[in-house]
């Protein structure tokens, strides 16, 4: 227990550690994976050590140096690259203060010459410890393809020379959103799980939001990972209310909002306060503010539609996407009635920016049936579970169609 | 470490350049060659011949098989290159950046193969 404990908080710093000492990534995992065995072998018998990170760390980084030392190739890379030197100092002066080895290896796994399959699959096999395996299957694809991706990311990093660093400033802006856009795809594939059948592979979850808070501890000056925390807090705080026993999926007005994590809320919304007063408002900030609006109302019908659909305004104009126009409409159909969101929707479709993307034909389908309009809103919901990509998707929108369907016999309303 | 920094580039686009466009595109990259030399960055590099002036040249079963054109039709083509010396790839991706023909083509960078 103690060690698997070790392994979830120490992985990523000790990898981290050990790639900044001798530079090579396969020899920081293969030392990081002895360094546990020997605590499993060890800690039953002689006792948890007073500090297991420090244990670990200390054991792995040996067994590194020994073997550099005992390999040839090592001894000349040991020259080459002075490595050793650096050994034993806890950091080398980047022009950014003392900075985090774990914070080097999240901006060069997610270094845009990397491709972003690369950097996901890179980003969860050094700083969150999964196995290929683990990866694999989070991503759909097989174990071996999963290798061949890290095998050749590796590669690029040494042949290629990316530097193993925090970006200089003029750099940094653009590398951090690239760092929080690869945890928030993480979090996202955990959240929606695009095909198959499980709605929450809550373990992608809770590993982006972990690093995530490891981010926001070592960069204490960028809103936006706040933002990026907070926002993922207040999503991962209606998990167990989104799907019902059967694995249906429950739309946010219809769930139960006493099944909701309260402390994660409170957590996100004091996290938010804070950022917030810091008038440096961003994409992630603003979407967390949203998800706050669903957060805090204690009723579906409390819900602050009005101050939703004007934060999708000012997101529309920090992020232009098709998808937040969408969202927008959902939320000025709140305000204003479903017809002026049809409008917007309508807009969408000419614009035909959303072609295959089920959540615009059942948005319009959705528009139509609070018009009445129920023959209009019947075909939109086929056309939407067509192009819908879960079955438990489908299956909740097989159950608005069934509703909007008029039952044999009644002639009016379904 | 040293990197190539391959300029691509539509040469049809730029073989309609007026001749003023022309000679402000050769001064700047006059001005820029001289920059990298000065950080002591340059190693090498030349401006390529359009490639209706390529050759391509292979050999199969022994015969030398000659023939016009470049090696590949695609819509940019290589129009010249820089070799560089750089610290790692974060220098080297400033330094293409910074080419002219960055803002209209491609600059590809390629690590080189140290034997």
């Amino acid at each position: 227990m103690a060690v698997a404990r070790a392994f979830r908080s120490e992985w990523g710093r000790i990898i981290a550690t050990l790639i900044r000492v001798t530079g090579d990534w396969d020899l920081a995992e293969e030392c990081a994976q002895e360094a546990f065995a020997r605590a499993l072998q060890r800690w039953g018998r002689d006792g948890i050590p007073r500090n297991p990170g420090a244990w670990l760390t200390t054991t792995a980084r040996n067994r590194a140096l020994d073997q550099l030392r005992r390999s040839k190739i090592g001894a000349a890379k040991e020259q080459e690259a002075g490595v050793l030197g650096s050994a034993d100092e806890p950091n080398e002066p980047d022009g950014s203060g003392i900075v985090d080895d774990r914070l080097r290896l999240m901006f060069t796994c997610c270094h845009p010459a990397l491709s972003l399959d690369a950097q996901v699959a890179l980003t969860l096999r050094t700083l969150a410890g999964l196995t290929t395996a683990e990866i694999a299957r989070a991503f759909l694809v097989s174990e071996q393809t999963m290798a061949k991706r890290l095998v050749r990311a590796k590669a690029k990093i040494r042949n290629a020379r990316i530097p193993f660093r925090v970006p200089p400033g003029h750099l940094l802006p653009n590398r951090t959103a690239a760092v929080l856009g690869v945890l928030y795809l993480l979090f996202n594939e955990g959240y929606s799980a695009t095909t198959g059948i499980d709605l929450v592979r809550e373990g992608l979850c809770d590993e982006a939001i972990r690093m995530a808070r490891v981010l926001a501890e070592l960069m204490p000056d960028e809103p936006e990972v706040s933002g990026l925390v907070s926002l993922m807090l207040l999503h991962h705080s209606r998990r167990s209310a989104r799907a019902d026993d059967t694995g249906a999926l429950v739309p946010l007005e219809e769930q139960d909002r006493t099944r909701w994590d309260a402390d994660a809320i409170a957590e996100a919304i004091e996290l938010l306060e804070v950022v917030l007063r810091r008038h440096e408002p961003g994409p992630y900030q603003v979407q967390a503010a949203i998800a706050a609006c669903h957060c805090t109302a204690a009723e579906t019908a409390d819900t602050d539609w009005a101050e939703i659909a004007q934060l999708y305004e000012q997101l529309s104009h920090m992020l232009p996407s098709p998808v937040v126009t969408l969202n927008r409409a959902v939320a000025v159909a709140m305000a204003d009635g479903p017809a002026a969101g049809l409008e917007l929707v309508e807009e969408l479709e000419d614009s035909g920016a959303l072609a295959g993307y089920h959540l615009l034909p059942a948005t319009r389908a959705d528009l139509l049936r609070r018009l009445g309009r129920y023959a209009e809103a019947a075909d939109a919901y086929r056309r939407a579970i067509e192009l819908a990509g879960t079955d438990a998707e489908r299956r909740y929108l097989s159950r608005r169609l069934a509703e909007t369907t008029p039952a044999p016999g009644s002639e009016s309303r379904p | 470490m040293r990197y190539i920094l391959m300029i691509c580039n539509d040469e049809t686009a730029i073989g309609a350049l007026s001749p003023e466009e022309r000679s402000a595109a050769t001064a700047e990259y006059a001005g820029f060659g001289e920059e990298l030399g000065r950080l002591g960055l340059l190693l090498g590099g030349e401006r390529l011949r359009l490639t209706t002036d390529a050759t391509t040249v292979q050999v199969r079963d022994g015969q030398v098989l000659v023939a016009d054109g470049p090696f590949a039709e695609t819509k940019e083509q290589m129009g010249g290159y820089y070799l560089i010396d750089c610290k790692d790839l974060d220098e080297a991706i400033e330094v293409a950046s910074r080419i002219p023909g960055a803002r209209h083509g491609t600059v590809e960078v390629r690590p080189i193969w140290e034997m």
